[in-house]
Order: C-alpha cells, then structure tokens, then sequence
C-alpha cells in the first residue's frame, strides 16, 4: 500500500500538503515539534501515492512518500 | 521516471554543514515559502540529470542568498543583481559545469535589471531561475518591480500606484523581444497542475544548458507569506488570483529546434600557460637593480608626480615606473585623469619598490615632483620628512619653506626650451631625478623610452634632455 510519512522535526507547519493532497489523507496535529510548529501527519491510510505532498511542500526533507509497498 | 519513492533528492547536502548555528538539516525559510519548492524542483533535476558534482549554483542577495547551505553543487555567491555576469565567467571558464543563476526579483529585475539582460541577449549557455514574489522578501517587504498595482508593502503602504511607480515589469515578455534567448516559461507554484508544470519548466531549462543551446529562464511566480503578510495558504491563493492575471503563465519564447548545439572548445591550460598567454611570466630584468646601497630616504619610493595637463606628467611616471619594472623591481603607475586633464593640474602616482606593492595610491609620498606652482603647493605637505622635492624653478618662483625635505631645484622648462622643444621638461626632471636618487638607472630609464615613446624619432631629443637633467644635478651637488 502507498503511504506518506512526515519526518515531524523537518516540518514548518504550512498545511500546503493538507490543501493539496487528493485523498484527504494528512492533517495537522497537536503536539509541538522541535522547530515550535504543529507537524503535519499521515491519517494512516487511504494514501494513493500521488506524490503532490512531496511537490507542494517546501521543505526538503519533511516528506517522503512511498508509492509502493515496501 | 516514475520513482518508487519520493524523498529529499541527492541535489541536496544531506546534512548543511555550510550553515552556521547548530541547525544543521533546516532550512532558513518561512514557513510556506516558494524558494523551498523551487529549491526541491532543482535538487531533483540535477539527481536526475546527474550533473550535480558538475553544476555551479550563483546564490544572489535575498532570501535565497544562502542557496549554498542546501545544494550539494559548486557555488558561488554574487554581488546583487550581477548573479548573471558572475554565471556568464564561470561558464565561459569551465564549458563543462551546469551553471544555474538562481535569483529574486529585486535582484534580477531592479539592481540586476541590466545584467540579466545582457546575459539573455548574448544568449549565454546558462540556466536562470528566477524567483517573483512581487516583493522584496528578505529587507522586510519593500516594493519590488513586480509588485502588482494596489499592492500594499513597507514602500507602498497605500498600494503601489501607476501614476508613482509604473507598472509591474513583465520580465519574461521583455526577455522575449531578444532573438537571442533559447527558451523562457512562466510558471507558479500553486496547485498541482501548476506546481508540476513548475518542474517540467526547470527540468528543461537545465536540458538546454546540457545540450547547449543557449539561454534558458524560467520566471516562477512564488509566495512570500511573511513579506505579503499572509498564511501559506492564503499566499498560495493570492498567486492564483492576483498575479497569474497579470504575469500570465506560459511559454514566452522556444526557439530549441532551430538552434544548432554551440559548444567552446574547452582550454585546458596550466597556470603555467595561463600566466605565458597573459605576459605574466616572469621574466629575469634587463638592467637587474639594487637598491641597498641607496640613502634611506631614497630606496622604494613612493612618488607623485603633478603639474599642469599637457606637461607630461603622466608620461614621466610612466617611464619612471617602466623603467623600475626592467630593473627588476616592483612597480606601480596610478594616473589621476579627470576634469584635471582639461587644462587644470594632473597628477600620477608611481611605486618603485624592492617588494611587493599593497595599494598603487601614493598618500604620503617620498618623492614629489612639482612642475608647477599650484602642484608644488597642493601636494608639498603630504611629502614626509626627509622626503625629495624637485620642483621646477622655470614655473614655480619660490622654493618650498619646508626645511625638513631634500630640495632639487631644476629649470626644467628653460633646460628643454634649450634642448629643442619646451615638451620635454618632463625628460629633464627624470634625469634631475634618476642623478638625485640612483633609483633607476640612465640605460634602464634609455630603455624604457623605447617602450613608452611610439614616434621613434622622438627619442634622440628627450635622451638629450634627460642627459641634460643629470647634467644639472651633477652641477648644483658639486
Ligand atoms: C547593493 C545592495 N543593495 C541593497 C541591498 C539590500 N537588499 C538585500 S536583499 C534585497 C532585495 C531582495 O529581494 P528579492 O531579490 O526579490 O529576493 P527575495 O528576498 O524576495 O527572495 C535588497 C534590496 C543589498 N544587500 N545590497
Ligand atoms: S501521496 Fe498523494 S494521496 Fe498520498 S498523502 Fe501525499 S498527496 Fe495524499
Ligand atoms: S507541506 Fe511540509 S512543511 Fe508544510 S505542513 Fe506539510 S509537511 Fe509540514
Ligand atoms: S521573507 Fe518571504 S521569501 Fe523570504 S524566506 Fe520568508 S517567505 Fe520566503
Ligand atoms: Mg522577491
């Protein structure tokens, strides 16, 4: 199955991979990261691994989107 | 090339070790910010292409200054606005290497606004990115050149108006009036559609550097959320219905299938070569000199040489200089032109010194030679104590009051008149000069006349005067 992951202390908090993602599949959560923002993260399934997470989001490393099984 | 999996492309450093401060895998952006995109889009054209380890990135001044924290590429990192003159070098040097000019739009539209156009029109073999954000992110918001009509920022904070500031600059429709640019496309970084066309742009406008068809920019429209005080969000959205209807999307000019591939040779020159090519081998003195019996206040001396535009005195320095270099000397000749030339007073400034030479500019100078009044005045009180003066008694009719100097005085002007021609006066001082001091000699000072003098039949006569000038001084020293 596709999944996305966010890697948490990479992320700034933009929400542009919520806005973009098709399936509705990340959302913003709760806890503070080291850098002070509210991570994104992966609901848990339903990802189709389109990628545009990973294009939209500015950050080089917070998102890895795996589009098949590993 | 569908991948498996997406994750941060090898175009990056994978950890910033360039980055001062302990952070050392974040980057220095705003949240929501369009460099960051951008940045991933060219990080995994260079992995894809493979020309990392061959690409050269040229970070501008704005927020994206620090482009050499991220990339796992060459950098270097220009002055503002001349990021395509810096690209222009590096490419030319080395054929071979990618060269990506990345810049804002403050950078390359106001500062740089004439450098970038050049470059497109020689139609350089490079990639220009460049990234508008209708603003001037990195100083805190001030209006940029593309800053849309009614926008409101530190400079404009009633809205930037027509009848004050013009109209937003359409850069791709400006380069696009040049024959000489390969390709240019205007993208944004908005949604999906828009974000891959983004990527599809730079993908190929790197392809064209590698297939060396010339000039290529990709113009993308970006969000600044801190400098348009917005969310990521809304930022994006604000692309979407204010800039896109002005800096219409699309491809502004593609001329790929009428170019032939242009490719220079690639010199392969050692610095050897390099130093031969450019006349900087050294090579062993005609005249080899040697300062170290001389007085003191004679060895390595720093001299002005002033009078009035039409004397010779830039002249003079120069022999002087030329002929310091064939003793095998360091040497340094500043002439001061200006409005001076006109008639008024010029002025040169020589070194001759047994090592190397920090700054050509003679402030306090060793050695002064005046040819006339206004000259001697001006430039006496910056001669050091102990210093020489020569100064020419045909046109100055009173001696400098200074006691602490070596003073030399010399009818210059009546000694040329005598030789022949008034012109030569300059000749007469080098001669007064070269007897006072022995810093230069009279075959080295011969020789050097060869060089500077292009009528040859000239040089018989101011050989005479500089004969004569020597003459003087051997008489009035006794
Ligand atoms: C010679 C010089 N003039 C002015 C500045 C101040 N300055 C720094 S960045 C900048 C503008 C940057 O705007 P832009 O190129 O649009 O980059 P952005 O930060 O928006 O990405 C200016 C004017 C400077 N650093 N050097
Ligand atoms: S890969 Fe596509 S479906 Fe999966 S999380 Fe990202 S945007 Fe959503
Ligand atoms: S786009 Fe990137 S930085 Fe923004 S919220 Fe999503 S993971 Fe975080
Ligand atoms: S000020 Fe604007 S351009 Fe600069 S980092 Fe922040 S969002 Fe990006
Ligand atoms: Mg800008």
């Amino acid at each position: 199955m596709p999944r996305m992951e966010v890697y948490t202390d990479h992320c700034k908090g933009c929400e542009l991979c919520v806005e973009i993602c098709p399936a509705g599949v990340i959302e913003m959560s709760e806890e503070i990261n080291k850098l002070g923002y509210h991570p994104a993260r992966y609901k848990g399934e339903g990802c189709t691994g389109c990628g545009f997470c990973f294009y939209a989001c500015p950050e080089p490393d917070a998102i890895t989107v795996y589009k098949k099984e590993d | 090339m569908a991948k498996d999996i997406l994750r941060k492309p090898k175009g990056f450093n994978d950890v910033y070790f360039n980055k001062p401060g302990a952070d050392k895998e974040n980057t220095h952006y705003c949240p929501g910010c369009g460099h960051g995109v951008v940045h991933k889009l060219i990080a995994e054209a260079l992995e894809d292409f493979g020309v990392a380890d061959r690409a050269i990135m040229i970070s501008p001044v704005g927020c994206s200054v620090f482009v050499y924290y991220y990339f796992a590429t060459g950098n270097v990192q220009a002055a503002h606005g001349r990021a395509p003159a810096v690209a222009t070098g590096l490419k030319r040097a080395n054929p071979d290497s990618i060269v990506i000019s990345y810049q804002g739009d403050g950078d390359l539209g106001a500062i740089g606004g004439n450098n970038i156009l050049q470059a497109a029109n020689r139609g350089e073999n490079i990639t220009v990115i460049f990234v508008n954000n209708a603003i001037y992110g990195m100083t805190g918001g001030q209006m940029a050149p593309t800053t849309l009509v009614g926008q409101r920022t530190m400079t404009t904070p009633y809205g930037r108006s027509v009848e004050n500031e013009g109209y937003p600059i359409k850069i791709c429709e400006l380069l696009a009036s040049l024959e000489s640019p390969a390709y240019l496309e205007r993208t944004a970084i908005t949604d999906v559609k828009n974000i891959m066309k983004t990527r599809l742009a730079i993908r190929k406008a790197i392809k064209v550097q590698i297939d060396n068809k010339g000039f290529s920019l990709v113009e993308i429209l970006s969000a600044c959320p801190s400098g348009w005080r917005m969310t990521p969000r809304k930022a994006k959205e604000w692309i979407t219905t204010n800039m896109m209807p002005y800096f219409k999307p699309g491809v502004y000019k593609d001329v790929l299938n009428e170019r032939k591939p242009y490719a220079p040779a690639k010199l392969n020159l050692s610095l050897d070569e390099i130093d031969e090519k450019l006349g900087l081998k050294e090579e062993a003195p005609s005249f080899p000199g040697d300062m170290s019996g001389l007085k003191e206040n004679h060895r390595n001396p720093r001299i002005k040489v002033a009078g009035f535009g039409g004397q010779g005195v830039l002249m003079l320095g120069n022999v002087l200089a030329e002929a310091g270099m064939l003793q095998g000397y360091e040497v340094s000749w500043l002439p001061s032109y200006g409005p001076e030339m006109r008639g008024g007073t010029a002025n040169c400034q020589v070194h001759i010194d047994e090592d190397k030479i920090g700054s050509p500019v003679v402030s306090d100078s060793t050695v002064l030679i005046a040819m006339n009044k206004p000259s001697l005045d001006k430039f006496v009180p910056d001669v050091v104590p102990g210093g020489v003066v020569l100064y020419n008694t045909s046109m100055i009719d009173q001696a400098p009051r200074r006691k602490d100097l070596e003073i030399i005085p010399v009818p210059a002007s009546e000694i040329a008149d005598a030789t022949g021609d008034l012109k030569v006066a300059n000749m007469v001082m080098i001669g007064a000069y070269l007897e006072t001091t022995k810093v230069v000699s009279k075959e080295a000072v011969f020789a050097a006349l060869d060089i500077a003098i292009k009528h040859k039949g000239f040089i018989p006569m101011n050989q005479k005067a500089i004969e004569q000038g020597i003459e003087h001084v051997r008489k009035i020293k006794g």
